[in-house]
């Protein structure tokens, strides 16, 4: 069980996809005008996350090495399908907001990188986990930046007003702010780290 | 190889089927939510269903707008309209704008647009701040003019710093009343309900306005 | 960190010339527009100018003392500078906690993070004004109708020339009012006369060379006399463009930056041929009556490049090494 647990903290902190392996930027840098959008698509990606990888990690001696690249990403295409159908039918409103990029999470490095480097040499259970911890971190991270530039950028956390809007910088709800934000906080994560280390 | 790949395809194929069949109604649910509040947004109170009775009418410029006629009863109490601007600072722009029988303009409601966050964007509410009377366009009677933003000699005060978003919207306003002044002659020429003689001047589809 | 940057082989080296003492005569060149400014708009040029070096001076001090811990350098004039400029490139009604978070903004994220002074990739001030005007556009763009041009009150905002340029060019004052200086604009862009006497003072005290203010000036003039050769239209005319807006100032003052300009002269020509290019392109084609702040940033971006192609053969060297 420890073993399982360290998986998950490797995912959070020391794998964070987008602070120390700097993967899946596109969606990271695009979605995060608030914290609401930021994490509904670290969730939707953690959904498809762990389910890509507990069907891979079922099927990797199944299917051929040969083909596996596009047997990962029809499996990795079902569930983000899935995703976006449930969206739309359930919370359209999300689904608007976040728009081109649920469908793209298809194409997102970290789902197919964790296919390649963990699902397909691991038991399924370490596999959820994984799945789960680099999901969680994903989140963390997108939540942590959307909720970051909505307060630099508009004054709210969650639309919940911090002070009044007209004292935000709109620089941060625009694309320039995500790359500064995202760049200030991987700076502050890698200070944290190698305070511990 | 090929045979595993096959079957993975089928069942992820058989898999999808079934979400789509059970997500399906509550997504055409939801769409049509959208577009029947946009429309109870925008004109006075109705009873019939606007959505079923829409057509298609031409505007001025060679392209044609879906009208949605609200009624009470009988009677015609106004139109909401689907207008469109290509002229954004961001390009395209949907606008729902509702008018009651006498010109006036209900209210409106942006259905889509790609506008700057927290500058174009405030369209949303900008052109309809009740105690800003001279920054709303509720109530404004089309038949006095076409409107325009002050810059350009009008009296619709812009949104501070996006007056490209306020133009665009001013002529998605004004492109919807061309509309709405040819659904008025229709209306009293007592074609309410013949909905075969519209379409048939929709003659040009240039337009983008569906949906 | 004074000693890392005096082996910069920026021109002034050759004089044996200190920072301060560079930074000082900028300063020095900067007076006949302070003095424009304080004329038009009165005592508000003098607050804000006085409150944005105030504001520069004091992030940088905290800032290094308490995030780096490091010995603050504030007496290089370098902070001051950028708060003089920061100053001249907003309306001189903008509200002071703008002021406030644009001074945090040109110190703290555009000059710290990177490390300081000779570190930045970015001209702190120009950065600062692109930051304020993009994050608050409706104070950026009222300016305050100028005390010379008529009663109106300071509340009232009124038109740039590069506004009405792109909007109504029918309304456009005369060449001579822009030349001295009295329409409407960001405090320190008002009169290019006066800019130009900061230019000479500086040529002539050897802080820059003429190649990278020239360039700007000669590529504006030239691409836009092209073009109104072509259609003689007023919003093609190259001496509306030469003498509005903040070109004379980011050509002048802003572009030639040590830190963030090339070393080379080919360098500082294909540079200054670049902001040229890009402040036009804006100008007429872009969203922004304004072209000049972008069109540094981004050619800031491109410095490094610049150096890394036209840096000098070394003398006697045949191959290079790996």
């Amino acid at each position: 069980m420890n073993k399982k647990v360290k998986i998950l903290i490797n995912g959070i902190i020391k794998e964070n996809p987008i602070f120390v392996l700097l993967l899946g930027m596109c969606p990271t840098l695009a979605t995060t005008s608030s914290a609401i959008n930021g994490m509904s698509m670290g969730l939707a990606t953690m959904f498809v996350l762990i389910s890509s990888n507990a069907v891979i990690s079922l099927l990797k001696n199944v299917i051929p090495d040969m083909v596996r690249i596009p047997a990962f990403i029809v499996v990795i295409a079902t569930f983000v399908t899935i995703v976006e159908m449930m969206m739309n039918a359930y919370v359209p409103a999300l689904a608007e907001s976040l728009g081109i990029f649920i469908p793209l999470i298809v194409v997102n490095c970290i789902v197919l990188g964790r296919a390649e480097a963990f699902a397909s040499k691991n038991g399924v259970l370490s596999s959820i986990f994984d799945g789960v911890g680099i999901g969680l971190g994903f989140t963390l991270a997108l939540t942590l930046l959307g909720a970051s530039r909505e307060l630099l950028g508009t004054g709210k956390i969650f639309s919940q007003t911090i002070y009044p809007e007209q004292y935000g910088s709109l620089l941060f709800v625009l694309a320039p702010g995500a790359f500064i934000v995202l760049g200030f906080l991987i700076a502050i994560f890698n200070k944290l780290q190698h305070k511990k280390a | 190889m090929f045979l595993s790949l096959s079957l993975i395809c089928l069942t992820v194929a058989l898999l999808l089927a079934q979400v789509n069949k059970m997500t399906a109604t509550p997504i055409a649910e939801a769409k049509a939510m959208k577009l029947q509040n946009a429309i109870r947004e925008v004109v006075p109170a109705f009873d019939n269903d606007p959505v079923a009775e829409a057509y298609r009418m031409a505007g001025g410029s060679g392209d044609s707008l879906l009208v949605y006629p609200a009624r009470q009863g009988d009677e015609l109490v106004g139109f909401a309209i689907n207008s469109y601007s290509n002229n954004g600072f961001s390009g395209n722009i949907q606008i729902m704008v509702g008018f009651d029988m006498e010109h006036h303009i209900v209210n409106y409601a942006v259905l889509q647009h790609g506008e700057t966050p927290g500058l174009g964007s405030k369209m949303m509410e900008w052109f309809r701040d009740a105690t800003r009377p001279s920054q709303s366009v509720i109530g404004r009677d089309l038949s006095q003019g076409a409107l325009t933003v002050t810059k350009d000699g009008g009296d619709v005060d812009a949104i501070t710093a996006s007056t490209i978003t306020s133009r665009a919207f001013m002529e998605a306003v004004n492109r919807a009343y061309t509309v709405y002044s040819g659904s008025m002659e229709d209306a009293w020429s007592g074609a309410t309900t013949a909905t075969d003689e519209e379409t048939e001047e929709t003659t040009n589809e240039g337009g983008i306005g569906n949906e | 960190m004074e000693q890392k940057l005096i082996v910069s082989p920026s021109p002034h080296v050759h004089s044996g010339d200190t920072i301060p003492r560079n930074m000082y005569a900028v300063l020095i060149a900067l007076i006949p527009a302070f003095l424009v400014a304080l004329y038009t708009f009165r005592l508000d040029a003098l607050l804000i100018t006085a409150l944005s070096v105030l504001f520069c001076v004091g992030f940088e001090y905290l800032i290094v003392r308490f995030v780096m811990k490091k010995e603050p350098a504030i007496l290089d004039g370098s902070a001051i500078i950028t708060g003089v400029l920061l100053a001249f490139n907003v309306p001189s009604n903008l509200p002071v906690w703008i002021l406030a978070l644009g001074a945090l903004f040109a110190i703290g994220v555009v000059k710290l993070s990177f490390g300081g002074l000779g570190n930045n990739i970015f001209n702190p001030a120009i950065a600062g004004r692109i930051f304020l005007l993009i994050s608050f556009p409706a104070q950026m763009t009222s300016w305050p109708a100028t005390a010379i041009a008529g009663e109106a009150t300071d509340a009232v905002s009124s038109a740039t020339v590069l506004g009405l340029l792109k909007h109504s060019p029918e309304a456009l004052p005369a060449l001579q009012q822009m030349f001295l200086g009295f329409e409407s604009g960001s405090l320190g862009e008002m009169s290019a006369a006066a800019l130009l006497l900061g230019l000479v003072y500086l040529l002539w005290r050897r802080v820059i060379t003429w190649h990278i203010p020239f360039t700007i000036l000669a590529t504006v003039a030239l691409f836009t006399g092209i073009l109104f050769l072509i259609d003689p239209l007023p919003q093609y005319n190259p001496l509306i463009h030469l003498f509005s807006g903040g070109l004379m100032l980011g050509a002048v003052f802003m572009a030639t930056d040590y830190v963030t300009s090339p070393l080379t002269k080919k360098g500082m020509i294909i540079y200054g041929a670049g902001i040229g290019f890009i402040t036009v392109a804006i100008r007429l084609w872009g969203a922004y009556p304004e072209g000049i702040s972008f069109a540094i940033l981004l050619m800031n971006a491109f410095t490094p490049l610049i150096n890394t192609y036209t840096t000098p053969k070394r003398f006697g060297e045949a191959v290079k090494h790996g």
